[in-house]
């Protein structure tokens, strides 16, 4: 199957299945992109990390940079990006449409109730899969540093108000200095 | 500017070249753009869209620009709101895709340090939201077994067991059926 058509694959399951906003879709995209060798897991947090210093939401930003890295042209990512918005706009449509008392929508109600925990365990896979080698180092001191620096933005990010980005930015500097 | 098409993308793009982060980040603005400033809907009504954008799968950001496009302009407006809406982040992702590959991380030795400090800073981000997403869906001592459950299953990298589709359809179908079942029927014993 050629690389375009995996991609249409890949991304359509994304947009189609991508429940509980951004952090809970990088669960998927681990497991369609990432799972596929089609991007490192260095990599893959790489485009985290600059979605976040970016406008715009992470979902269309991963589709577009992965579609650029896993074909090597603009098509592709002109594709991913399509690809991933392409289900949810046509229920999004259907629903509007048809939907007029979403509020009493048994169906809707009920299956939110069942995502909203599973939507936790998505996100938390997500973390999990990003604590790893790739992200903390190999040599014992790199995995002390890279733990501290963890823990501290966890911190700030929870504790305080400071916007994530100044996070990643102070991070950069931090990993210059140090590494 | 009487078109309404552009004047569409127009707002939309605004809004997706200025908001950091997508989701949550954009509603406010969105609803500063739509409802005070354009004035194209009411604020209960931009309330009820919203609700059918978040109950839909995908990027709440470009949902939210498809109901509110579709509901001044029919399917046109949709088109015209979510291509605004997707274009100022495709072009910035595509340009730096194209000049910061991989392998230009790698080989360069300011780069390379730089992202080894973002990286664990990039985890914490990701595991800040498993907590308040917890609280929000008022995860209690029972039922934490399921985020718990799902997190390690899919940690677990086994074939289709490891598979985060699984647990989105049998969470749907599992609340559905819940809900249905027992929630309904309490309701309707209670009336009786």
């Amino acid at each position: 199957m050629s690389i375009y058509l995996k991609l249409i694959w890949a991304y359509l399951k994304i947009g189609l299945f991508g429940f509980g906003g951004g952090y809970a879709m990088l669960s998927l995209v681990q497991n369609e992109v990432v799972k596929n060798g089609w991007i490192s897991n260095q990599m893959f947090t790489d485009i985290v990390a600059i979605s976040q210093m970016t406008p715009g939401p992470i979902g269309i930003n991963s589709a577009t940079y992965i579609g650029y890295v896993s074909t090597g042209n603009v098509w592709g990512s002109i594709l991913a990006t399509l690809v991933v918005v392409f289900p949810p706009y046509v229920l999004t449509l259907l629903a509007s449409h048809y939907i007029t008392n979403h509020h009493d929508n048994a169906v809707i109600k009920g299956a939110f109730m069942g995502l909203r925990p599973v939507v936790v365990g998505l996100i938390a896979s997500a973390a999990l899969l990003l604590m790893n080698k790739d992200n903390f180092g190999n040599a014992t001191t790199d995995q002390v540093i890279s733990i501290i620096i963890c823990v501290a933005s966890f911190c700030v990010v929870f504790f305080t108000k400071i916007h994530p980005i100044v996070v990643i930015i102070l991070a950069g500097i931090a990993g210059y200095f140090i590494f | 500017m009487n078109n309404i098409y552009l004047q569409l993308w127009l707002t939309f793009m605004k809004i997706g070249a200025f908001t950091f982060g997508g989701g949550w980040a954009m509603i406010s603005i969105i609803e500063r753009e739509i409802v005070d400033n354009h004035k194209w809907i009411a604020k209960d009504e931009f309330l009820d869209l919203l609700a059918i954008a978040q109950s839909m799968p995908g990027i709440l950001a470009v949902n939210i620009s498809v109901v509110i496009g579709d509901r001044l302009k029919g399917v046109k407006g949709s088109l015209a709101a979510a291509f605004g809406t997707i274009l100022p982040s495709f072009v910035i992702i595509l340009a730096i895709a194209m000049f910061l590959t991989p392998d230009t991380i790698k080989n360069n030795d300011v780069l390379s340090r730089i992202f080894k400090g973002i990286r664990p800073a990039v985890v914490a981000l990701i595991i800040a939201p498993v907590i308040t997403t917890a609280r929000a869906a008022k995860i209690n001592w029972k039922t934490i077994i399921i985020p718990v459950a799902v997190a390690l299953l899919i940690y677990s990298k086994l074939p289709f067991i490891s598979n985060p589709i699984l647990y989105i359809v049998l969470g749907a179908l599992g609340g559905y059926l819940y809900y249905t079942h027992t929630i309904l029927k309490r309701r309707k014993e209670g009336d009786a």
